[in-house]
């Protein structure tokens, strides 16, 4: 297979993933183990100093994690990969590597609202100021750059909204103001959606979500894209000045184009300790081995729920990128030909109130703070995900009072959508 | 070669075929990117030798040091260039005059002169520019994963274990 690039399949498939040398195993094993024998003061002295290639202990390096950083890696385009125990843990990790306090980074106001309370608040208390910009005016990432600015962070698919973002005209500023821009692709996954194919530098996961896809199992990863100079603007000393605890190494010039995964290991996660488990490493590895398969039944299912709803007389509007009357249809085309994923959103006639009666209605399909599960998953964000946003907040990220988010699961479309009928039936 | 695209097997088997590895440019300070490449080399088994005028006489990571490519005295398989491009025709030259001839002149990441690899082609000699010797080595031998980083390998081979702990070496293809 030399030279030439394997496709998606066979890269979930085997990407990163070699027989254990010992005994042959052909799956995996879970390397469940804190730490890792030295031959000697010498090796281990190579290894502490990064000189050599191999591991410690497993907060820094595990070879099972390792498979799993390969693969993600492999399926993104990028150089290099860190996984860690959560996407919180990822964006930690990626800001920690860019920031110091008083520095700013610009992020889309339509993301996550989890991320967004870490940017508003916990990223505030080390001095890492959050300036927000709104993907529906792409000119308001350009207006909202200062001196201060290091990085642009947005989600390729926005959740809970099912926004497409225009990666490539953010890509363009972000090029043009000299930092990196950060992609969070968990909703798209790399099935559906390449960011650094778009300009990306940076691309982050929640792998709880649709990468792992069974809802067994927390992470996250940090890919490096391999494509930003981090010594050219003197900016980003983690990576371009020259390391105490390393006596001295520099990162990028030892690292180069994989340096920046390397700095968010062994700087970052080295300190800020969200290591992943191994066992939850086997199976996020397991679960991508059918990434292409799943999503290709989400993004049907979802396709068909969509249409459904929209078609419903409880229903006030659908959010779906994927319709063919949507506003992100086209961005949609552009960026995620294949689906445009499983989880979206939808308005009800009957306000807060019959969402909060819909998810009690629901017989099936489980109402749970997460999505990207084998199992489909129904939320009402306005009293769940987005409560502790205000109203302004939550209409801005797409979790209004009226608003209900699905994450269509894989089972047969017919069922879920026999479930939400019955629901429906009785919202008032 | 204007392209620096090298198949795998290509690689695998330059790395396959050198013994004595001369790293020019071969730094003492040891969180220097090229003291990194030979320590690394030597703890594959190859048999590197420092090239560095003002180390000359010296022993980097145990080894002699050499001010130039002639002082070596004994023959050497690969020239490893850790200089800027712009120094390359010169070290080249040096190579093209030893005898026997090198069989690989390598040029570090970062690092291409088209024609000295001309040259050096015309010559016989193959040559691997922009690419890191130790890079090459831990992606196909199955070690640069643990780092997290992509090797871009797609195998179900066993690795070649080697003595002691966290050792891969190169499996040859033929």
């Amino acid at each position: 297979m030399s030279n030439i690039q394997p496709g998606f399949s066979t890269l979930a498939v085997h990407a990163g993933a070699q027989p254990d040398p010992a005994t042959g195993a052909r799956a995996t094993p879970i390397y469940q183990t804190t730490s890792f024998v030295f031959e000697d003061v010498d090796q281990a002295a190579a290894l502490f100093g990064l000189q050599a290639f191999g591991n410690i202990y497993t907060r820094i390096t595990n070879p099972t994690t390792a498979v799993l950083e390969g693969r993600v890696a492999a399926l993104e385009g990028g150089t290099a990969a860190l996984a860690v125990a959560s996407g919180h843990a990822a964006q930690l990790g990626v800001f920690h590597t860019l920031l110091t306090p008083g520095d700013e980074f610009i992020a889309s106001n339509k993301l996550y609202g989890g991320s967004i309370n870490q940017f508003n608040h916990s990223f505030k208390s080390f001095g890492w100021n959050v300036v927000w910009a709104d993907p529906d005016d792409i000119a308001t990432f350009e207006r909202a750059l200062s001196p201060k600015t290091k990085a642009i962070f947005i989600e390729s698919l926005a959740n809970p909204g099912g926004v497409v973002t225009d990666i490539a005209a953010i890509a363009a500023i972000a090029r043009k103001a000299g930092i990196p821009l950060i992609v969070d692709n968990t909703m798209a996954t790399p099935y559906l959606c390449k960011p650094i194919e778009h300009g990306a530098d940076i691309v982050v996961h929640s792998l709880t979500k649709f990468m792992g896809g069974h809802g067994n199992s927390m992470g996250g990863i940090i890919v490096d894209g391999g494509t930003f100079d981090w010594s050219k603007s003197g900016r980003y000393p983690m990576l371009s000045e020259p390391r105490p605890e390393y006596q001295g190494l520099t990162i990028h010039e030892t690292f180069g184009n994989f340096g920046f995964a390397i700095a968010c290991r062994v700087l970052g996660l080295r300190d800020l300790g969200a290591a992943i488990s191994p066992f939850n490493s086997f199976l996020i590895l397991t679960g991508i081995e059918t990434l292409p398969l799943r999503m290709e039944k989400h993004c049907a299912n979802a396709l068909a729920v969509a249409r459904y709803l929209q078609d419903h007389k409880a229903v006030a509007w659908v959010r779906y990128a994927g319709l063919e009357g949507d506003a992100c249809h086209a961005l949609q085309q552009k960026y995620m030909p294949k689906g445009a994923g499983a989880v979206f959103t939808f308005g009800l006639k009957g306000g807060y109130e019959a969402g909060v009666n819909l998810v009690g209605n629901v017989e099936m399909l489980s109402h749970v703070a997460n999505i990207g599960d084998t199992r489909s998953l129904i939320i009402h964000p306005a009293s769940t995900t987005h409560r502790q946003l205000s109203d302004q907040q939550k209409t801005a990220a797409g979790a209004g009072p009226d608003v209900v988010r699905l994450s269509i699961g894989i089972e047969d479309a017919v069922d879920i959508i026999a479930d939400l009928e019955q629901a429906l039936s009785r919202v008032g | 070669m204007c392209e620096d695209i090298y198949s795998d097997d290509h690689i695998r088997q330059v790395l396959g075929k050198v013994k004595t590895i001369a790293i020019v440019g071969a730094s003492a300070n040891q969180v220097r990117p090229s003291y990194f490449v030979l320590k690394y080399l030597l703890s594959k088994g190859y048999d590197v030798i420092p090239v560095n005028p003002g180390q000359a006489g010296k022993e980097i990571c145990g080894q002699m040091t050499y001010a130039s490519l002639a002082d070596i005295p004994r023959p050497v398989h690969m020239v490893d260039i850790f200089r800027a491009s712009d120094a390359v025709p010169a070290v080249v030259d040096e190579a093209l005059a030893l005898d026997p001839l090198p069989r690989v002149i390598w040029m570090q990441l970062g690092i291409r002169h088209d024609a000295a690899a001309a040259m050096a082609e015309a010559r016989g000699i193959d040559v691997v520019m922009d690419r890191c010797p130790k890079i090459e080595y831990a992606r196909l031998a199955g070690e640069i994963g643990w780092a997290g980083v992509a090797s871009n390998v797609i195998s179900s081979k066993k690795p070649k274990a080697q003595a002691g702990f966290q050792r891969y070496g190169i499996v040859p293809r033929d």
